[in-house]
């Protein structure tokens, strides 16, 4: 493999006689793993999921950074993209989809509507103003909508984020914090 | 029985299932009530407002410039073709028109954006129906003519373009050779198209002779676009009932008489070449001139009430406003084709299986935003 095209993998390779020894954290793994096969869950509600899409063809194709697994159900996905308004007669449905993905998860606000209720609908009787006041946020996308280069930027980010994360299996993290469901 | 606290058994012996208001075929945020015996559908009944944004009652507080953007948002793959109803109808109330060159530019977008939401639809009936190459050549395409919408209009998708006596801008310099290297792109691709989806044995199986809808049905279900025209029913507002100049252009208006989800499909196939037909027609005659009539700062209607209606992808959208003589309308009302074409949903797919209900809806071609607004 050339020097360009190596895989950048956390940690130090100690070659050895058939192989090598790694030495690294296990934290560096585990965080190295999860982001980068974030399975986002199929979620669009409105004109932000047709750039989400735009961002899933073959000119953008998010499988390029590991995102294209969509899933159909939140049971399996590690990530909801909100794309799209959210009313408060969906923002329950929101909160339940949420409730329902496994630990770790994370959601990326796409679009002007997620963040303040939109460019227009910010003043209207049935728009819930910010995706944040029903799930906690990781990454924000303005534009209305946002290209698909604003949505591979933003799934970036949120690798970056994930790299720095603590995981469960690291000691000096407040058990309250730690991921359910990887434990053990 | 009950499953999350509802009742899925009925009285009389049905299986009531929810689909939705999440689910990857609905295409959106529509929650549908189906209640079975055994697989067959007995009954359908769609439940809205999970994208309700309250656009109509929006419009009442914004200008007559600037209610027309908010319409690039309710039927998002017809952006262009919702702003030239309002525009359409800010005009009539102004009782001016567009000038010669805004008319025909509106054509020429009006038919690009038809054919990028065929493209879009075909994809995900492909999806949807289990295969997931189409999606993949639908989005090739499509994406040439966002290049040339981002071109002209600055966006890709909500275009904001079409504003009261013309466009907002002028045509960008690329323009014309753009939008012929895509057609020509386009006309070979749509050969691809066919051999891909229409000539396919599964496909054709899953869709010919599923959720039949009558001639007489449609009518009463005040059905529109293709999904009438596949049932025979004459509905094509730019034959029908010309504006913008379609009275000048050559093209057919494309009928077939099975009403299934496979004319429906033929339908909007044959549509695609249409719309490439008649910018090929008009793309060389682009009339020099103003793109746009000169209008006051700020646009106020005389009391009265004014409509005007358009086709978009999916049908006949209406818009009627009414006026009180202010700066802003007293009411504006959408007639979307969404809304009148889902409620023929139930009766298309009474004795069906619940797994051609997928290719029903597919068919259709539903935009929930456009149904709830």
């Amino acid at each position: 493999m050339s020097e360009e095209n190596k895989i950048e993998f956390p940690g130090e390779v100690h070659p050895t006689d058939g192989g090598g020894i790694l030495v690294t954290k296990l934290d560096d793994v585990i965080n190295w793993a999860r982001a980068n096969s974030l399975w986002p869950l199929v979620f669009g509600t409105s004109c932000c999921a047709i750039e989400m899409m735009s961002a899933a063809d073959a000119k953008y194709d998010w499988s390029r950074f590991g995102f294209e697994v969509a899933r159909a159900t939140p049971r399996q996905a590690d990530l909801i993209i909100v794309a799209g308004t959210i009313v408060i007669k969906m923002a329950p449905v929101l909160k339940r989809l949420y409730d329902q993905m496994p630990e770790p998860k994370y959601v990326i606000a796409m679009g002007a509507c997620t963040i303040s209720g939109g460019p227009f609908f910010y003043n209207t009787y049935s728009v819930v103003k910010g995706v944040d006041h029903v799930i906690p946020v990781d990454v924000y996308i303005p534009g209305c909508p946002p290209r698909p280069e604003a949505l591979l930027h933003a799934m970036i980010t949120l690798q970056e984020k994930i790299k720095t994360e603590h995981t469960s299996f690291s000691k000096g993290v407040p058990s309250d914090k730690k991921p359910k469901t990887v434990e053990g | 029985m009950s499953l999350m606290g509802q009742d899925v058994l009925t009285e009389d012996g049905l299986f009531m299932v929810n689909i939705g208001p999440q689910h990857p075929s609905t295409h959106g945020v529509l929650h549908l009530k189906v209640w079975l015996d055994g697989e067959t559908i007995v009954k359908i009944q769609p439940h809205l407002g999970y994208i309700h944004r309250s656009i109509e009652k929006m419009s009442e507080n914004l200008s007559y410039r600037n209610f027309i953007f908010a319409t690039s948002r309710m039927d998002y793959l017809s952006a262009h073709i919702n702003n030239e109803a309002c525009a359409l109808t800010v005009e009539k109330g102004l009782g001016i028109q567009a000038t010669p060159r805004a008319k025909v530019i509106r054509i020429i977008m009006a038919e690009l954006t038809r054919l990028a939401s065929h493209q879009l639809w075909w994809g995900c009936t492909g999806l949807d129906l289990g295969a997931v190459t189409p999606f993949f050549y639908a989005f090739r395409d499509r994406e040439a003519i966002n290049g040339i919408m981002e071109e002209t209009c600055g966006a890709r998708l909500t275009m904001n373009y079409m504003v009261p006596g013309g466009v907002m801008y002028d045509l960008h310099p690329n323009f014309q050779k753009h939008t012929k290297d895509v057609m020509a792109s386009i006309k070979k691709n749509l050969a691809d198209y066919d051999n891909l989806l229409t000539g396919n044995v599964i496909f054709e199986m899953r869709t010919k002779g599923v959720g039949v809808l009558s001639k007489e049905d449609a009518i009463s279900f005040g059905c529109t676009g293709p999904t009438a025209r596949a049932s025979g029913v004459s509905c094509d507002i730019r034959k029908l009932f010309p504006y913008s100049g379609y009275e000048n252009v050559q093209f057919d208006e494309i009928l077939a008489t099975g009403g299934d989800c496979y004319d429906r499909y033929m339908c909007r196939m044959a549509e695609m070449r249409q719309s490439v037909n008649i910018i090929e027609q008009l793309i060389d005659t682009i009339p020099e001139g103003d793109f746009q009539e000169k209008t006051k700062a700020v646009i106020k209607l005389p009391k009265g009430e004014f409509y005007q209606r358009v086709e978009t992808a999916r049908g006949e959208l209406g818009v009627y406003i009414v006026s009180d003589g202010a700066a802003s309308p007293y009411r504006v009302k959408y007639r979307s084709p969404g809304f009148s074409n889902l409620s023929a949903l139930s009766q298309m797919a009474q004795g069906v299986k619940i797994g051609d209900l997928v290719a029903i809806m597919a068919t259709i071609d539903l935009v929930i935003p456009d149904i709830d607004r």
